[in-house]
């Protein structure tokens, strides 16, 4: 009786094994073919979906200085002037041309005629100078303390001495006429910034876009910032599903460019690279931004486009003159020879990059063809040491963890093969990791506790002073204070150049002397970050600013 | 019972400031800070300041603390430093997503872990007692984070069968009422988008649980051993009781106290687990937001509000076990 039982028992849950199987197979094929419905609906066509690495902050372009915000203001506002695709060179944008008068201080924008904004309302004189009236006058510290790019453009704001801004006039509906107080050297280039787009001004009081208010120890943005941007370009805002990170623009049929081609556009933020990588591999995005170096050739080897960016960026090993050691020329030049940057690039550069011998690409007027080279020498190095009295010297090498740069894509490795070659010519390195937000950048650039460090920029825009004038252009703890008033004084009279001839013959000067005179940092690479799309992805236009417009994009089927 | 209940909630407010006030000087004693990591490479000293003095930050820390305590006191906890929006409007939109995973991921550890661990016990000594060791023993062993890429580089990159990450397919859109992407696409009649979130879902719950199952099937096997080598279970199989009843009844039921025990510590644990599951999977929920607001710009008022609410998680959650003793053996309500 009792074995007849357990065994009606184990029937009874084979067939409930059965059952439980066929009913999560059954339901599993009906997830399936939804997904795959899903999918399609997802990707239909006149869709791009593009993978970033990071969530943007909002929508109003003066308070963000990242790319990652950056991106999609780009498509829906513009700029009184813009780049090339595809390279540095100025060219129109909202101002058909622009002009300055001879002290360098008077801008005149000649704007295009007939462009609206997303609400409607036009483009004219008036409209760009609320603009820059706007930032001039932002009143609080909690709005002024957002706007990193227009304090270290315009040097501050209404009531301060530093302020480079006076005025804009509307001459006429098509013309706008930007006074500064001084000229300053950023200019034209600084206009292209997406920091400087313009803006709606009936939008922005309509949302009060001003009002930034702070909260505990944080700040809150307006509606303006985070529902309702509205700007003159290519893609109208469709919204921001924080939830699912993803970020929708629709075309603007009414655009005065190049119409998308796309009807939509969806920014996916993904800052996982190994993740992004498998949506690409997966079809579920069409482009990532920021592949992990070493994914790129196996990508491209898979028939993915690896379109590389221009290179427009620097890394740098920084010395810092603090130490008296390293105050000796000769010290620094020895650490220059002794470095394997062709070995350095060949080995840890992402593709596409190459050795720096100065502190800005090649295509930033003012680069100098024909600076003081430190080709690798270990002999030379040696020799150098030991005229300076620096035998057995040992130096704390600082460099960051828990980060991952365009320029600097594996800093612990770059420091690991930069300290072999060191150690090689006798100088003992001390490794300091850091991590990036938890004491590198406080330790380097605030506190300098470092001799040596590894750190780079990527161009904001194209002129000579965004590179070296940043680095070097006044004391800073990261390269010792004031140990170079030479360098300081040179590059500020470069900068403060009108005449853009004899700008570009005071920068190539500037860069002669950074590698001969005055070496108060090694450059190492240029390295160009990249974008990978599908195959079926046209138009794509990578740009070395990391700024792609993406009106040309087209995809199909 | 009542008794318990509010003792339990005196310790929760003590817990909870005493955890407020170290997060607090925690945090700050860090090096580093938002100032740092809002500005980037481009920091002047001009702008280091301007921002400094706006987040208040020049100001002396009992200043900054007593500023904290009077937020958190009316429920304030501030705005997001890296993104602006208010901390409990961040913290709301990624709590369901982390529950919604943590919730699959239990439901498969008790859906398989219970009978799996059942029927080991059952068939003692056995090839599928054997089986069922080794394999739970793999599923303590391994890490997530290697789990979790294994899972996805197979069945995502290879075979092509789950998607890789997310919760739910980019582009297809959904209605969002609760947050729970799969309740929301059934209460919205919006299938495709439910079955879809469903989908994304699997493979993160699973990597998930795989901790959590196998501890709940070693618990559930040794429990049903002990119960089983009780003499009760014998007088009961003397008396010619059902083996139904007697499994039902009598084992199950005594064998269940120590798996209940186990299942709310690994519920809180599942939060921990969700950070790395999250990271993986791109998934966007609580274990995103606390990576995010550490390494993205030491998001201050997130994460003091996030350490406070996973206190509260854990500690309501040990008390719910706690209760449930009470419901399971009536000898815990008498005492």
């Amino acid at each position: 009786m009792r074995a007849a039982r357990m065994q009606a028992g184990r029937l009874r849950t084979v067939i409930t094994a059965g059952v439980v199987a066929a009913l999560t197979i059954g339901a599993a094929g009906c997830a399936e073919s939804d997904r795959d419905s899903g999918g399609d609906k997802g990707a239909a066509a006149g869709t791009f979906i593009f993978a970033g690495a990071g969530d943007p902050k909002n929508f109003d372009p003066i308070f963000n200085d990242d790319g990652e915000s950056f991106r999609p203001i780009r498509q829906m506002y513009d700029t009184l002037v813009t780049h090339k695709p595809g390279t540095a060179e100025l060219v129109g944008g909202l101002a058909e041309s622009w002009e300055n008068d001879p002290t360098g201080k008077i801008w005149t924008f000649k704007l295009r005629q007939g462009v609206k904004f997303h609400d409607g309302t036009p483009l004219d004189a008036a409209a760009v100078c609320a603009n820059f009236d706007r930032w001039y006058n932002m009143k609080g510290e909690a709005a002024q303390s957002q706007m990193i790019y227009y304090t270290d453009v315009f040097g501050g704001f209404a009531g301060s001495p530093d302020a480079v801004y006076d005025n804009c006039k509307a001459q006429d509906a098509g013309t706008a006429v930007v006074t500064m107080t001084k000229y300053k050297g950023a200019f034209p280039g600084a206009f292209t910034l997406t920091a400087f787009s313009i803006a709606s001004p009936a939008a922005m009081k309509q949302y009060a876009a001003d009002t930034v208010t702070q909260n505990g120890d944080s700040f809150s943005y307006s509606a303006f910032a985070n529902e309702h941007p509205t700007g003159t370009g290519a893609f109208t805002y469709g919204g921001w599903n924080k939830a699912t990170g993803e970020i929708t623009l629709n075309k603007n049929p009414d655009y005065w460019g190049d119409k998308a081609k796309v009807d939509k556009m969806i920014i996916k933020v993904i800052k996982d690279e190994n993740t992004r990588k498998q949506e690409l591999r997966a079809g579920t995005v069409q482009a990532i931004d920021f592949p992990a170096p070493a994914d790129r050739k196996a990508l491209a080897d898979e028939g993915y486009q690896v379109l590389n960016r221009p290179a427009f960026n620097i890394l740098y090993l920084g010395i810092n003159q603090k130490n008296p050691k390293l105050r000796d020329l000769r010290v620094r030049q020895a650490i220059a020879y002794a470095l394997n940057r062709a070995q350095l690039v060949q080995t840890k550069g992402p593709g596409g990059a190459v050795v720096a011998d100065q502190f800005m690409p090649n295509t930033v007027s003012g680069y100098a063809p024909d600076v003081q080279k430190y080709d690798y020498n270990v002999e030379k190095a040696k020799q150098l040491l030991a005229d300076a009295g620096a035998t057995g010297l040992t130096l704390n090498f600082y460099y960051p963890t828990e980060v991952s740069r365009p320029y600097m894509p594996n800093p612990q490795e770059i420091f690991t093969v930069l300290a072999n070659d060191l150690q090689a010519v006798g100088i003992k390195v001390n490794g300091v990791p850091r991590p990036w937000n938890g004491g590198f950048k406080d330790d380097v650039q605030q506190f300098g506790k470092q001799d040596l460090h590894i750190l780079g920029w990527t161009g904001d825009y194209n002129d000579p002073g965004n590179f070296v004038g940043t680095f070097f252009g006044r004391a800073k703890v990261e390269f010792g204070d004031a140990a170079m008033s030479d360098m300081f004084t040179a590059i500020g009279k470069a900068d403060a150049t009108v005449d853009q001839a004899a700008k570009k013959a005071a920068f190539e000067q500037v860069n002669r002397d950074l590698a001969a005179k005055w070496l108060p940092a090694v450059p190492l690479w240029h390295a160009p970050p990249a974008i990978v799309a599908t195959k079926n992805v046209q138009g794509l236009v990578p740009s070395p600013l990391t700024a792609e417009d993406f009106n040309t994009v087209s995809v199909t089927k | 019972m009542v008794r318990v209940i509010l003792r339990r909630l005196v310790q929760l407010v003590v817990t909870l400031i005493a955890l407020m006030t170290l997060v607090f000087f925690w945090l700050r004693s860090l090096p580093g800070g938002p100032v740092d990591a809002l500005l980037g490479e481009r920091a002047t000293p001009q702008t280091r300041e301007l921002l400094t003095r706006a987040l208040g930050y020049d100001q002396p820390i009992w200043v900054q603390y007593g500023r904290f305590l009077k937020n958190v006191v009316t429920g304030n906890f501030g705005n997001s430093i890296r993104t602006g929006e208010p901390v409990m409007d961040v913290i709301s939109r990624s709590f369901p997503a982390t529950i919604e995973l943590a919730v699959a991921a239990i439901i498969i550890a008790i859906g398989l872990g219970i009978p799996l661990g059942y029927v080991a016990a059952r068939y003692r000594g056995r090839l599928l007692d054997n089986a069922t060791i080794i394999v739970t023993l793999i599923g303590i062993s391994i890490p997530i984070f290697f789990l979790g890429y294994l899972l996805k580089d197979w069945l995502t990159q290879d075979i092509h069968f789950f998607p890789p990450s997310g919760r739910i397919t980019t582009g297809l859109g959904n209605t969002d009422v609760t947050g729970f992407f799969v309740l929301d696409g059934l209460l919205t009649r919006e299938f495709d988008a439910s079955a879809d979130a469903l989908w994304h879902l699997v493979l993160p719950a699973f990597t998930l649980a795989t901790i959590p199952l196998a501890i709940i099937i070693r618990i559930t096997r040794a429990s049903v051993l002990d119960v089983l080598d009780e003499d009760y279970i014998r007088t009961a199989d003397a008396k010619g009781l059902r083996n139904a009843t007697i499994r039902k009844r009598h084992v199950l039921r005594n064998a269940l106290l120590p798996v209940v025990t186990t299942i709310g510590l690994q519920t809180g644990a599942l939060l921990a687990g969700a950070v790395l599951t999250e990271k993986v999977y791109n998934w966007g929920g609580l274990g995103t937001l606390i990576t995010d607001s550490i390494s993205g710009g030491r998001d201050y008022p997130v994460l003091q509000a996030l350490i406070l609410l996973a206190a509260v998680v854990f500690i309501v959650v040990n008390l719910l076990v706690d209760l449930s003793y009470a419901i399971i053996d009536p000898r815990v309500r008498v005492q």
